[in-house]
């Protein structure tokens, strides 16, 4: 790219590898919808990410350069980067798997902020505009900041839920769809006002709506819907950059952002399909959901029990059911709990599995991660066939799953997830849970079942368990 | 207390709705069992057995039919329909589709009729499905009757006073009966050849001991459990089949059915013909007009050349203590359904899709059909009779689809408003549209078939390719306002955080997934 001829301008060779990234990131979200071509996937996002960069920092210092600037400019460039990488690459290195969902929420909240940000300077900088071009030059201005400003906000507050610093149950305001709707009229009035008159103030007042209607979109969903308020803000994060293109001229952002915010917006559809929840409902931030507020916090003790004394239970079991959640498909204990469940069966004893409809991150998920251990289908059934047959049941192995049993559910209309259908296993004899810690679920709501009487605790990273179990018996 | 009634059916039908295993069953969901004298008699059950699970034993029909809730086999007669009383909930095999004056008399009687033989086919509500439990025992009885008049063994022996060669059996339709058919007929040592326009039955066939004779033409996959009425070059191939076995086979047990329409003739009376002497034939479908030429509902007819062709239309009857058990279940299993609390309270909630498939008259109005269900039959179903139904993910519950013409409105409104943004918007604008809504088109289709697994990479990937709005900051950043460069700084670290950290977790998880995976991996 260093030469150029006289019809290589430094914008001319931008645009052109804008396109070429657009269709890298094409390609990349493309290859990560398949096993197969996941890792190309990655690898052309990468790629279209540095084509995209280089071409920036070429045409972008091609422009400026011998401009008194430009130092600053690389200087501070160099640095944020750098530094950036750094942060980036430790943060993406260091995290543990669980704590995925509170990475990506956090990672969205740079993105708004970044759009925030963007925003603001596209209304400091002269933009030599005039006429009806200034008056969409801001209002760009205005949307950018406001899409930034909610994806921020709500992105930190998901992050705080998921990483159990905030209380995951959903913040339930008087009259919270008003103040919602309230807070998007007063965003189109504040624009119509900020183009005829563009006064810093106003600006400033958009800014501050803005982060407290992302703020209350997401603190008014419950724990449970997190998966999908994720899905959705990484959509928003789209939109925010797309909104940035528009104020930028610049179609790469667009194109970026609009990829995004579709694909994160069918995710999100998708999710809350699988979880028979209405998509407005969520996206507009529990919009219609009454849900009380009370955190029943489990009280008693959990008993723990030794690998011997389970392999007996088991021994003398006539029936066995097992439900298995994300913790089994985290641990890939599918083999094991597979092997187990044949070891059982030869042995006479009748071993059945209960797939909650949102076990795991999606539906049908247990089902495949069984079926790829050659579990008989036939003994693998859906909640409700198997719901009535827990009081008849010896024992239950719970693997891995946690708000999907949880009787409070079924038992404490306080409960963020009352009304939620559950496994019923605590209607069985003995009730055996396989599980890391004592931590709470997804929805993080604590699970009295794990104080009751016929319930015992196997810790430890399911895998192992199951396998130890295998060696006794 | 709510009651439940249990009457005698008329004659011939030998079963009963309620066995005293299910009596038990339905009072241990809070009811209260009346039956009438010698209900179970010809299904083997005495009233005693009846008394003894706890059942009150009622001297006539009326009295039985005086309760909430009125168990029956098959359709009540004009009479037993007189005796109902208003608001009562009546059970039975209405068949809905062909009595439409039965559910006409129950609506105006003010009865809520709920036919067991409407239950959709959703795993949910397997347990309730007497077409399936009452087939089953059909089939068998079928090969059971067929060795009965075929003159011959179904196994091939070698003797010392010589050789007897297996007897071949053609089963037409390897559904729940057919298979039952299969089953029990290979299970007697008879070679066993089957025919079914759903080629995702083969190996549910071949596992229970038959073989699949394949119709080689395009066949239109079945969405809701049951076949199709297929096409004609299909027709024209199956008919060459089956005239090839028929002068081929000692037995054939057709038990083609399509739901709502006559039974497809597959066996014509040329094929009869052609067939050898002493050769039998069990039309079960003869009660919905048969899928053989010369069939009679009901009667065994001997031909001019020696075949025997039965149409018995009460093959299930004809093993009354099973079929009892296994109806009785299915009713048991409606009323568990119907019975939330198990408190012995009726309730029907008519957004439950079973329910409201079940429910065929309610308030003086007459409730059928109901709103179709969608199944995914898979055609990967695996082997066991019930399979053409298993469906792993099936039944989500439908919402109410918004209807097409709202759907075309806002579509059209959505046009409208783009192209009137476009119209009037100054140049950079209406360029800048035309990306936006492609990019949001290709982004929606790029991702639509996203494995389960890769929701969380893709996520994060997508999550990395939006901090290109670092490019947006990056322009801004040799700005002549240091406030302006300042805040791109901030910007440019923010989304770099991003970048890196989402294109390097992604590759950690993928590579995990890839470990997971290795050994194991079947794509």
């Amino acid at each position: 790219m260093a030469e150029t001829t006289s019809l290589l301008t430094p914008a001319s060779v931008a645009g052109a590898a804008y396109i070429v990234a657009a269709l890298l990131f094409i390609m990349s979200l493309a290859g990560l919808s398949k096993h197969e071509t996941a890792k190309a996937g990655v690898s052309y996002g990468i790629a279209g990410m540095t084509i995209a960069l280089v071409a920036t920092v070429y045409a972008t210092f091609a422009d400026a350069w011998g401009t008194p600037t430009v130092t600053t400019g690389l200087t501070l460039l160099v640095i944020a980067v750098i530094v950036g990488a750094a942060i980036g690459l430790w943060r993406a290195r260091v995290v543990a798997m669980t704590g995925m969902p509170e990475l990506i929420a956090l990672l969205h909240s740079f993105v708004g902020l970044a759009a925030v940000l963007v925003g603001w300077n596209g209304a400091l900088e002269e933009t030599g505009m005039s006429g009806a071009l200034l008056d969409i030059h801001h209002a760009e201005v205005f949307i950018g900041v406001f899409i930034g400003a909610v994806t921020f906000t709500g992105s930190i507050v998901a992050f705080l839920k998921l990483s159990a610093r905030m209380k995951s149950a959903p913040l339930m305001l008087p009259g919270k769809n008003v103040l919602n709707l309230g807070a998007l009229i007063a965003f189109v009035v504040l624009t119509v006002w900020y183009v005829i008159t563009p006064e810093l103030w106003l600006l400033v007042v958009v800014t501050a709506l803005a982060l407290a209607l992302g703020w209350h979109l997401v603190a008014s969903i419950g724990g449970g819907d997190m998966p999908v308020v994720i899905s959705m803000l990484n959509s928003y994060s789209g939109w925010a950059a797309a909104a940035a293109g528009f104020l930028l001229n610049n179609d790469l952002l667009i194109v970026t952002g609009a990829l995004v915010g579709s694909s994160g917006a069918y995710l999100s559809y998708i999710m809350c399909k699988a979880m028979n929840r209405s998509f407005i409902s969520v996206i507009a931030g529990g919009f219609g959901i009454a849900a009380p507020t009370s955190s029943g916090e489990a009280e008693g003790e959990a008993r723990e029990i030794n690998i011997e004394d389970a392999a007996e239970l088991l021994r003398d079991a006539s029936s066995v059911i097992i439900t298995p959640g994300y913790g089994m498909a985290v641990a890939q204990a599918q083999y094991p709990v597979a092997e187990l469940t044949s070891r059982l069966r030869e042995r006479g004893v009748r071993v059945r599995f209960g797939i909650h409809p949102v076990a795991g991150r999606l539906p049908g998920h247990m089902n495949v991660l069984l079926a790829e251990a050659k579990v008989p289908y036939d003994i693998v059934e859906e909640m409700d066939e198997i719901n009535d047959d827990f009081p008849e049941t010896t024992v239950v192995l719970v693997i891995g799953a946690n708000d999907t049993v949880n009787p409070a559910a079924a038992e404490d209309p306080g409960s963020p997830i009352a009304g939620m259908p559950v496994l019923k296993v605590w209607e069985a004899k003995n009730v055996v849970v396989f599980k890391r810690s004592m931590a709470s679920g997804y929805a993080g709501v604590a699970n009295p079942l794990f104080t009751r009487d016929n319930a015992q605790m196997l810790f430890g990273d399911a895998k192992q368990r199951v396998e130890d179990l295998l060696r006794v018996l | 207390m709510t009651r439940i009634g249990v009457v005698t059916e008329q004659p011939p039908e030998t079963r009963v709705a309620a066995t005293p295993a299910t009596v038990k069953q339905l009072i241990s969901l809070g009811y209260e069992v009346a039956v009438e004298a010698g209900a179970g008699a010809a299904s083997a059950f005495p009233d005693e057995a009846y008394r003894d699970a706890g059942a009150a034993i009622v001297g006539t029909a009326a009295e039985a039919l005086a309760s909430n809730l009125v168990l029956k086999v098959n359709a009540p007669t004009d009479a037993e329909i007189a005796e109902l009383a208003p608001g009562t909930t009546i059970v039975g095999l209405l068949a809905p589709a062909f009595n439409p004056e039965l559910l006409e008399r129950l609506a105006e009687r003010g009865v809520t009729a709920l036919a067991m033989d409407a239950v959709p086919r959703i795993s949910r509500a397997q347990s309730m499905d007497v077409l399936s439990s009452m087939a089953n025992i059909a089939g068998y009885r079928a090969v059971v009757e067929a060795a009965h008049e075929f003159g011959r063994f179904f196994t091939g022996q070698v003797t010392a006073a010589g050789k007897v060669p297996p007897a071949k059996v053609l089963v037409a339709g390897a559904g729940v009966a057919g298979l039952a058919a299969i089953g029990a007929a290979s299970s007697l040592g008879a070679i066993v050849r089957a025919t079914d326009p759903r080629p995702e039955v083969a190996d549910q066939v071949r596992s229970i001991g038959g073989e699949y004779l394949k119709v080689e033409v395009e066949v239109e996959q079945s969405t809701d459990g049951y076949a199709k009425a297929t096409s004609e070059a299909y027709d024209r191939r199956a008919a060459e089949i089956y005239s090839e076995q028929a002068a081929d086979v000692d037995l054939i047990i057709t038990t083609a059915l399509i739901p709502g329409r006559p039974a497809p003739k597959l066996i014509t009376a040329a094929d009869v013909a052609s067939m050898k002497s002493g050769s039998v034939i069990v039309d079960m479908a003869a009660g919905m007009g048969g899928n053989v030429d010369g069939s009679v509902a009901g009667e065994k007819i001997v031909t001019p050349n020696g075949v025997t062709i039965l149409g018995y239309t009460d093959l299930a009857s004809r093993l009354p203590t099973q079929a009892s058990q296994l109806y009785g279940t299915n009713v048991v299993n409606l009323v568990k359904l119907l019975t939330p609390g198990k408190d012995g309270e009726l309730e029907l909630d008519f957004d439950d899709i079973v329910q409201r498939s079940v429910t065929v008259a309610r308030d003086g109005a007459v409730t059928w059909p109901p709103p179709p269900v969608q199944v995914s039959a898979a055609p990967a179903a695996a082997a066991s009779g019930r399979s053409s139904a298993t469906d792993a993910a099936t039944a989500p519950e439908p919402k109410k689809p918004m209807s097409p013409v709202k759907k075309v409105v806002l579509v059209a409104v959505g046009i409208a408003a783009l192209f009137a943004v476009n119209a009037i918007a100054p140049p950079p604008l209406p360029q800048h549209f035309t990306v936006l809504v492609l990019s949001v088109v290709v982004g929606f289709y790029v991702i639509g078939k996203v494995a389960h697994a890769l929701h969380t990479p893709l996520m994060s990937v997508t999550n990395a390719i939006s901090g290109i709005i670092v490019v947006g900051a990056m322009v801004q950043i040799t700005s002549d306002v240091l406030v302006v460069q300042i805040l791109a700084g901030i910007a440019v670290l923010l989304a770099s955080i991003n970048i890196f950290g989402g294109f390097a977790v992604t590759r950690r998880m993928l590579a995990m997934f890839a470990a997971g995976r290795t050994g194991a991996d079947r794509g």
